[in-house]
Order: structure tokens, then C-alpha cells, then sequence
């Protein structure tokens, strides 16, 4: 008898991506589909891509989606969360889009602790647009808008997501992983079960940060991309759970 | 019926909830804040109400969006600066298709101007305002009864072309108070199709407003053009006061529209034949009922609360049969009926002549 050991997942759909080689997003997206099988919740999942390049994220996700307009993905997933409180909303944006243009709109539903998912893709460059300096590129990076390298007195700081929206007492879960191995993803869908987890019990807003790589933009082969996550970029965004009060919500909620 | 003596921001928000509007977003922002205020009071009691308070204008809009697309009726208010910043999220949902009713009580413009009444967002309304090729049909009420009648009415056309429809009113209609009877609401008629709801065990679906494709997005923008053209060529509404003898029309919407009417009653004690044409409608603009109208009246005043908008319009529909003048106060300015009644007066009198 035949065993299967991999397959598909049945929320993503049959087609081939659009993405660099190399490039994180697809590897996320699977191992979401994964995880909106596992937890069978594909007919009440509704997602809302961003603009960048994950904006043809409908062209893969079998669930419901709209496209939000660059930044907006919290504002309209609050939207249709507040609408059908019992749908399963996400929002995926990446690093200009939630930390830049969707700044706002990101904080203030995490500080309505809308009961939501994001999921965070930072690759510390505008990908899309073909490489510009990102709110989360690092000091002394080389972006196409940063050609000598960020320098905080001309551009500021990384922008550390995880930790900012940690602080904020409307989130519930918030933890960065990175998919540039075979344990970090197996880690990065673990964080992403979690966090659907949590806005199915109800127990607020939750965001996956993922450190992926952008081998086109970075100007680098996909395995010095893995790496460098390693050796540079973990080091300013170190992964971890920067919030888990799952349990405490729960308990509260029980009360 | 039972009548209510209500200021106009609170007929609004009452219209709306009556209508059927589950989900309001909004920022606040003088001279609409009673309308934000009552919809946080009432839209909560309503079931399956929602109403939230938004970070920006920018996130009120995409807040609406995402409700409607999940098939709520849907509404946002604000007030000129403020329509400003939602333009993105209008042509978005034009581009999307997405029915809801934006609510401008506009102000004193351009920049953040002051707080009161005027109506100088004219061309913003009219000409879509935000970018690419698209319109959103715009309502112009003039009394308290019409902005009931025509919020309610605004939730219907949305549903029925599935877009965005304006109700554009300023500080003094929002302000003001009027006996009003709420009419019997329609029953809603928006089919699930055009809602995303979760795909349950069939076929997934996505709303978008990007295509990459030239050819793709060209055959969407005539589409939304085709659409457009059905309103145009249905959904004009306009008023004719006093016009059958007249020797002169006012061309006048909303309050402006109110001060004409106190102007013409002046004008006509003194034996002056001055009629009123008033827009309901201003995209689609009524144009080819001011062009029939043309045939009766050769005289026309433009009369706004602006420097010269719906100016434009009226140009346009008469394309040069009929001679035109212009009184214009903008950035906050209110004429009275007798400032008007003079302007009128002299044109009427041909001592002054200003051929648009």
C-alpha cells in the first residue's frame, strides 16, 4: 500500500509561483494552506493580501480573500471580523506595508485587540517595487534608496515590530520565527497554528513575524539569503515569543 | 408617521439604521460629529450593529469596505478634509464594486479651511475624487426630509450598481433642524454572490482591484463605464421651482439651493419672474432636463456657496444656448436671500453681465 507522506494541502491551489526563487512567501503560504487544512476551517477562513508581491496571494490561497489597499489589510480585516465575528480573518502584509504605510491601521488593531491574525513578512526590503529601503531594513544595509547603506542619522532605525506590538495590552500572541531552514519552518507553521488558534477560542489579536528571504533584492544567492538571516538579521530581529497570554485570556474568558 | 424635530447630522444617522446600516466607521471631525456621536449610541443597540471608532478616515473607509464586502450595509461620514484622505478607499471600492454610503457635511476648503458651511468639494464629489476612471453617484438634499429620504435611497442605489454613493450636504444641512418622517424602509435586495463569507464547501472567491493585465483592466474599467452610463441615463433627479414663466433660473443645490428659494420669493414680490433649478442629483447630473429647460429660459444664474464648481456642469449641459452668470461665496461664507435677491436683481435688470 502506497503512504503518503506529502502532499498538496487542498487550501492551496494548483498553481505554479509567481515568486523569486528563493523568496520566503511561498513557503509560508503552504505551510498556511497546512495549517487552514489541519484545523479544517478552510470554508470560514476569509484572508486579505496586501500590495506587494504577495498582492496574488488569491491566486494560491483557496479560501475567500480581498485585496486591501497598501497598508489597509487591519482596517479591513477588522472590518469583516467585526461583520462575521465567527470567520476566521488574516491579514498578510509585509514590512512597508504593516511597519510604513499600514503603521496605523496595524497598531490600532492590535490595540483594539481585534480578534484577527497577522501574518508578518519581514525580509527587510520592498520586494515588489524592486528594492527600496523598507522600515525594517537594517543599519548600514544596501537598498536601492539606502545605495551607501541605511544610516540611522539619515533614515532611523529598524522598525522592531514584534517588540513594539508586544508592549501593546490589546495583543494576545505575538511571535517572530524565520523560514531559512527545515526547523525554522516546521517552527514558523507551529507559531501560525497557534495564532489561528488563538482567534478561534476568541481570545484576541495574534501576529506571526517571519524573517524570509528576498535573494532578488538582497543581491545574493538563495543560500548566502539563508544565512545572512542567520548571521545578521536574527541578530537585530531575534526570534522568539514576544507575547503568548493565551492562557490567561482563556482563563478570563472562562470566568 | 410619526414626525421628529431632529438636526440633520442625527437624521442621518437615524435614516441609515432604519435603512438597514449594520456597520458604521467614522473619525471625528466638525461640523459632522453628531452624526458619529448618534450612530455610536444607536448602532450598538441595533442587532448585529457595529459601530467603531476609527484611528483615521483612511482606516473608516477600509473598515466600511471590508463589512460591505462581507455583506453588511455599510456607511462612513465625515467632512471635507477628511473625504480627503478616504479617496483612496472610494476608488477602491469602485474599483471593487463594493456598495456603501459616504456621508460628506462639507466645510470651509481648500486645506483644513474652517468649520463652516460651503461647497466647494463639488468637483471632488463629481469627478470620482480619488484616482483612475470612475464616478460615485452623488445626493444633494436640501431639507431635512430629503436627507432621511435620500440616505435611505442611497443604500439602495449602492446595492443596485454596487458602488459607492455620496450624500453631500455641508455644516449648515447637518446643523439644522426640520420636522422629518421617516419613510418605510425597502427590503434589501443585494445577492449573496457578491459577498465573501467564507467558501464553506464550494468554490472560493476574491474580490480585487488590481489587475495586471492591460487588456483585463481596460475591459473592467469599460464595464464600470457601462455601468455608469445606466445611471446617467436613469438615475438623474433635479427640481423645477417657479420655472414655467420664468425669464431667469437659478442653478442652485443643497443650501445654496434654500437661500435661492428665500431670494426667488423677494424677487418675485417685486414682479421678477425667477424660477430655481435645482440638482438632487449631481453626478449623474441632471443635464438634459436643464438642456430642455433651455428651451423655455434663456437666462441662468449659477449660484453656489463656492467659487464656481457646478459651474462647470451647467456649462456643459447648455453648451452655449442660454447666457449664464455666476454668484459664488466661498470658503465658509453664507449669503443671506437678500444678498442673492440683489445679485439676481441686477442681473435680471441686464445692468450686469457676466456670459459664462
Amino acid at each position: 500500500m502506497v503512504k503518503i507522506v506529502s502532499q498538496r494541502p487542498k487550501s492551496l491551489k494548483d498553481k505554479i509561483f509567481h515568486y523569486c526563487p528563493g523568496c520566503g512567501h511561498s513557503i509560508v503560504h503552504r505551510i498556511m494552506c497546512e495549517v487552514i487544512d489541519e484545523m479544517d476551517i478552510r470554508g470560514i477562513t476569509i484572508g486579505v493580501p496586501p500590495a506587494g508581491c504577495a498582492v496574488l496571494a488569491y491566486n494560491y490561497f483557496d479560501v475567500d480573500m480581498i485585496e486591501a489597499p497598501h497598508g489597509r489589510g487591519p482596517a479591513m480585516a477588522s472590518g469583516i471580523k467585526r461583520a462575521l465575528p465567527d470567520r476566521i480573518v488574516f491579514s498578510y502584509q509585509g514590512d512597508g506595508d504593516l511597519a510604513a504605510i499600514g503603521i496605523a491601521e496595524s497598531f490600532h488593531a492590535a490595540n483594539r485587540g481585534e480578534n484577527i491574525t497577522v501574518i508578518f513578512i519581514n525580509n527587510a526590503v520592498y520586494g515588489m517595487t524592486g528594492g527600496q529601503m523598507a522600515p525594517t531594513t537594517m543599519l548600514n544595509q544596501r537598498t536601492t534608496t539606502s545605495p551607501d547603506g541605511r544610516k540611522q542619522s539619515l533614515d532611523g532605525y529598524p522598525v522592531k515590530v514584534s517588540e513594539i506590538f508586544s508592549q501593546l495590552p490589546g495583543t494576545t500572541y505575538i511571535e517572530r520565527c524565520m523560514v531559512n531552514s527545515p526547523a525554522g519552518v516546521n517552527k514558523t507553521k507551529k507559531a501560525i497554528r497557534k495564532a489561528f488558534q488563538c482567534q478561534r477560542d476568541g481570545l484576541g489579536f495574534s501576529l506571526v513575524e517571519i524573517l524570509s528571504p528576498c535573494p532578488t533584492n538582497w543581491k545574493m544567492n538563495t543560500i548566502d539569503s539563508c544565512k545572512w538571516i542567520d548571521d545578521v538579521m536574527s541578530n537585530v530581529f531575534p526570534p522568539g515569543v514576544f507575547k503568548d497570554d493565551i492562557k490567561a485570556r482563556a482563563t478570563e474568558a472562562a470566568v | 408617521m410619526n414626525k421628529f424635530l431632529m438636526s440633520g447630522n442625527f437624521i442621518i444617522g437615524e435614516a441609515a439604521i432604519r435603512a438597514g446600516c449594520r456597520f458604521y466607521a467614522g473619525y471625528p471631525i466638525t461640523p459632522q460629529n453628531e452624526l458619529t456621536e448618534y450612530m455610536a449610541e444607536h448602532m450598538r443597540r441595533a442587532e448585529g450593529g457595529v459601530f467603531l471608532q476609527s484611528e483615521s478616515e483612511v482606516a473608516a473607509i477600509n473598515m466600511i469596505a471590508g463589512a460591505s464586502a462581507a455583506g453588511a450595509r455599510v456607511m462612513t461620514s465625515s467632512s471635507s478634509p477628511g473625504i480627503s484622505l478616504k479617496q483612496e478607499g472610494i476608488s477602491s471600492m469602485a474599483a471593487c464594486e463594493l456598495p456603501g454610503v459616504i456621508v460628506n457635511i462639507m466645510r470651509g476648503g481648500p486645506g483644513l479651511g474652517n468649520i463652516r458651511p460651503s461647497q466647494g468639494d463639488y468637483f471632488q464629489a463629481t469627478r470620482g475624487g480619488g484616482h483612475g476612471d470612475y464616478r460615485t453617484m452623488v445626493f444633494a438634499p436640501a431639507t431635512c426630509q430629503e436627507l432621511a429620504d435620500l440616505t435611505m435611497d442611497a443604500f439602495d442605489y449602492a446595492d443596485k450598481y454596487r458602488t459607492p454613493v455620496m450624500i453631500l450636504a455641508d455644516g449648515m444641512m447637518g446643523q439644522m433642524m426640520e420636522p422629518v418622517i421617516f419613510k418605510k424602509p425597502k427590503p434589501r435586495q443585494y445577492p449573496e454572490k457578491f459577498m465573501l463569507r467564507g467558501a464553506g464547501d464550494g468554490k472560493s472567491k476574491f474580490i480585487r482591484g488590481l489587475l495586471l493585465d492591460p487588456i483585463d483592466s481596460e475591459e473592467h474599467n469599460w464595464k464600470l463605464a457601462r455601468k455608469y452610463e445606466v445611471i446617467v441615463e436613469n438615475e438623474t433627479r433635479h427640481e423645477e421651482h417657479l420655472c414655467d414663466d420664468a425669464d431667469l433660473a437659478i442653478v442652485a443645490y443643497g443650501t445654496a439651493a434654500r437661500i435661492a428659494k428665500g431670494a426667488i420669493k423677494r424677487l418675485q414680490d417685486s414682479g421678477m419672474k425667477v424660477g430655481l433649478f435645482r440638482p438632487i442629483t449631481l453626478w449623474p447630473f441632471p443635464e438634459m432636463k436643464l438642456r430642455a429647460l433651455s428651451e423655455k429660459v434663456k437666462r441662468f444664474l449659477v449660484f453656489e456657496m463656492s467659487t464656481g464648481q457646478m459651474l462647470d456642469d451647467v456649462r456643459l449641459a447648455l453648451q452655449g444656448y442660454a447666457q449664464i452668470d455666476f454668484h459664488g461665496r466661498p470658503g465658509g461664507a453664507v449669503p443671506t436671500p437678500a444678498e442673492l435677491a440683489n445679485v439676481v436683481a441686477r442681473v435680471y435688470s441686464k445692468k450686469a453681465q457676466t456670459v459664462y
